[in-house]
């Protein structure tokens, strides 16, 4: 059955890794829903998010695929059980005269933040979990989004690092012996 | 190096005094040259161009034997023979621009068969990089799928630690191939040059030594057994642990079937071995293959041209994979152990843990799966000079001793049936990529890594047009190699394809040729055709008296097929034997 997938991966910051990565996913065929790049904790490594839909199975063979790039130290496939998952959005929202208050009030409901105006918008801010902010994002096309962007996911784990979903490199513990 | 001596007031060096050293100055070029003579380089094969110029302008004063190919795709294959009759690491140099595209499908071939190599390709000047630069290509963005991995260097004082890093990825954990670009200014540029004694990255650390608690698993499975057999790969020959291979097998008595590079991991003349398995396999090993209650894979990754249809393949079995890449468990085949090593470190803890057994049983029913209605009929030797007698006659005459490389189709698939592999590096073949033209550029590199070995390369007609123009690198190098053409007018295996699958529409598959013993002539070659079946032999047997190439044109009948044939997307319990061979419905 195809799910979401988080894998996050720690790279060496090089020119190309992300190209490498990417384009070993291309390979596999994955559609990636988002990818995000950031310094990590470790000064010279960064961190890989990446947001994908595919069969468990054909998941963790690309994340084994993925460990043979050169650059790549670690790869962990996220459950959202053990991890903190979130996303930030920005809207531009239409909101002109006496819907300005309500958008603003809406927007409170979910904790997000007014960032920006003009005399016919609104910026907002939203953070949360993906199923937030769709549910912000739909309340707020009731008055007009007029401009949008998402950050995709960043995730940490709970526990670092995740004992269960995930692909390591240790020799050949991760693999269940059937049977 | 050059040293730089504290000397006392007197002039002498005193006994004691540490040595201090200052690193010399080299350009680009040199440092290249000195960092392949420190990794034990001493034949590389390539081609010069604009680009690589001031590396050329380096090499004759080192002591680098560089082969001038007639093609870069041709060097590229010539260091891929190289590399796999010698285990070294292959190098290959190209210019930048089409010299450097023209090396792609040779990194494709070492990557799909884990064949050490190293390319290095020149690169425009840095300020010319994406500004479309006369002869540019962004060579590292074309290779990244078919290398194990790439560099760009940008300075001169990087190129000795790349290099080191370089080889040590090309012959480490599973070989493959590594490219490394240098623009000409960074080869024209001057760097102190030291050649680092070590490499590391944290990122890479190949498995070698499996884990106990697997191996343990492994042994009891393998103790229990009733059927077990053994699918021998490419990567006991990468690890050189034939030998312990050998012991392996017998003492634990299961028999081995080969993938198309595991031949030569166990002599083929082993009372264990039943030969290649797959698609054109020996009917006795895929019918083991039907019936075995445990696969045990050594080093190989299931390619579908060895397992057939994967819902048919070993049904019945258990299966323990050993590899050294942890991306090939389960890819293809559901394990239920995985032996994560290298294949000699797995057989070093395997083999104290496994019982003597014989399996007489098991070994008997397997022997009476031999189409021997076929063997009959191969050993009487029909007239025509037909392909199996080429082969077995090539192997008689040098006593299965030589090196035979290949090209790709219906002769390779022959050979692999009928030559009868002794010893692992002397079966050089293109595998996984399926390379037409392989046959005489991995024969050159064969023979300059092996020059105390007979090398025979065994051809068809349609593959050696692609490379026959190596022959002039063959003469130039005064090569002694053989150069057998099994010359049936027909690009034969796609013929044989549209032959049994596609209603006979033989679309573009005739082939002309030019004539054969000339074409060896104008080269400088020898050159033999052979039209009869009493001519084989003593054609076989000039050709070895002869120094320099020679050629023997073997004119055979134009539609023979290869059989066994499994057939594509079919199990290989499927087998389509030959009609002509098979009278009986219990031979089929």
């Amino acid at each position: 059955m195809e799910q979401s997938h988080t894998l996050v991966l720690l790279v060496e910051d090089h020119p190309g890794v992300l190209n490498r990565v990417v384009s070993l996913m291309r390979r596999r065929s994955f559609n990636i829903d988002s990818i995000t790049v950031g310094h990590s904790e470790q000064p010279g490594i960064s961190r890989m998010t990446i947001q994908l839909r595919g069969e468990a199975a054909d998941v963790e063979q690309a994340g084994k695929q993925l460990y043979k790039l050169l650059e790549v130290i670690k790869v962990v496939d996220l459950s959202p059980n053990e991890a903190v998952i979130r996303e930030l959005v920005l809207v531009k929202v239409a909101a002109k005269g006496a819907v300005r208050a309500e958008v603003v009030q809406t927007a409170s409901i979910y904790g997000a933040k007014v960032l920006d105006a003009t005399p016919s918008s609104l910026m907002i801010e939203m953070v949360g979990r993906e199923d937030e902010i769709e549910s912000f994002l739909a309340m707020m096309r009731v008055y007009g989004i007029r401009e949008m962007v998402r950050s995709g996911r960043v995730a940490l784990a709970r526990v670092a690092p995740a004992k269960r979903g995930h692909v390591d490199r240790i020799t050949d513990t991760p693999y269940a012996v059937a049977d | 190096m050059v040293a730089v001596e504290s000397r006392s007031l007197t002039g002498e060096v005193p006994a004691q005094s540490p040595i201090q050293t200052r690193p010399e100055i080299l350009s680009g070029a040199q440092i290249v040259c000195r960092s392949l003579e420190e990794e034990g380089v001493t034949t590389v094969f390539g081609y010069p161009g604009g680009a690589v110029i001031p590396l050329y302008d380096a090499l004759p004063p080192t002591n680098l034997h560089h082969v001038l190919t007639r093609f870069e795709q041709w060097a590229g294959m010539a260091a891929i023979g190289y590399a796999r009759v010698t285990g070294e690491v292959g190098v290959c140099i190209a210019t930048s621009g089409p010299g450097a595209t023209n090396l792609v499908t040779a990194l494709a071939d070492a990557m799909l068969d884990s064949v050490p190599l190293v390319a290095i390709t020149g690169q425009v000047m840095q300020g010319l990089i994406g500004r479309d630069g006369f002869q540019e290509v962004d060579i590292t963005g074309i290779t990244l799928p078919v290398t194990k991995h790439n560099y760009l260097i940008r300075r001169p004082e990087d190129i000795a630690s790349t290099l080191k890093e370089a080889f040590y990825l090309a012959r480490s954990g599973r070989p493959g191939p590594v490219l490394v670009d240098i623009p000409k200014d960074v080869f024209i540029a001057k760097a102190p040059y030291t050649y680092p004694e070590t490499t590391g990255r944290k990122s890479y650390q190949p498995n070698l030594v499996p884990n106990m608690r697997q191996v343990r698993l492994a042994a009891e499975m393998i103790n229990s057994a009733k059927r077990p057999l053994i699918m021998a790969g490419h990567g006991i020959i990468l690890s050189g642990a034939e030998a312990a291979f050998r012991d392996f097998t017998e003492k634990a008595g299961i028999p081995v079937i080969f993938t198309l590079l595991g031949l030569g991991a166990l002599d083929e003349g082993h009372p264990l071995s039943l030969g290649m398995m797959g698609m054109h396999g020996h009917r006795a090993a895929n019918r083991a293959l039907d019936e075995c209650d445990l696969l045990v894979n050594f080093g190989a990754r299931f390619d579908d041209r060895a397992t057939g249809n994967l819902s048919g393949f070993a049904p019945n079995a258990k299966v323990i994979h050993v590899d050294i890449d942890p991306a090939e468990i389960g890819k293809n085949v559901p394990t239920d152990v995985p032996v994560v090593g290298d294949a000699g470190e797995a057989l070093k803890l395997l083999t104290p843990e496994v019982k003597s057994r014989d399996h007489t049983g098991w070994r008997n029913w397997i022997e009476g799966q031999h189409n021997r209605v076929l063997r009959a009929a191969l050993e009487d030797r029909p007239e025509w000079p037909e392909p199996f007698s080429i082969i077995k006659t090539i192997s008689e005459v040098t006593d299965h001793e030589a090196v035979i490389t290949t090209d790709v189709g219906q002769h390779q698939m022959w050979a692999a049936q009928h030559f009868g592999v002794r010893h692992g590096h002397r079966w050089i073949t293109s595998g996984g990529l399926g390379t037409m033209g392989f046959g005489l550029p991995s024969a050159i590199g064969a023979k300059m890594g092996r020059p105390d070995l007979e090398v025979w390369t065994i051809c068809g007609d349609g593959g050696f047009q692609m490379s026959g123009n190596e022959m002039a690198t063959a003469v130039q190098e005064g090569l002694d190699i053989n150069i057998a053409i099994i010359n049936n007018g027909y690009l034969g295996m796609v013929r044989q394809w549209q032959d049994l699958f596609h209603a006979r529409n033989y679309s573009e598959v005739e082939i002309s040729a030019p004539n054969f013993v000339k074409f060896a002539e104008a080269f400088g070659a020898t050159g033999i055709r052979v039209t009869r079946h009493e001519e084989i032999r003593p054609a076989i047997e000039r050709a070895r008296s002869i120094k320099g190439p020679v050629l023997i044109d073997f004119v055979v009948e134009p539609e023979a097929n290869v059989y066994p044939m499994v057939a594509p997307g079919a199990s290989n319990s499927d087998m389509i034997q030959d009609p002509q061979w098979s009278p009986s419905p219990e031979d089929v």
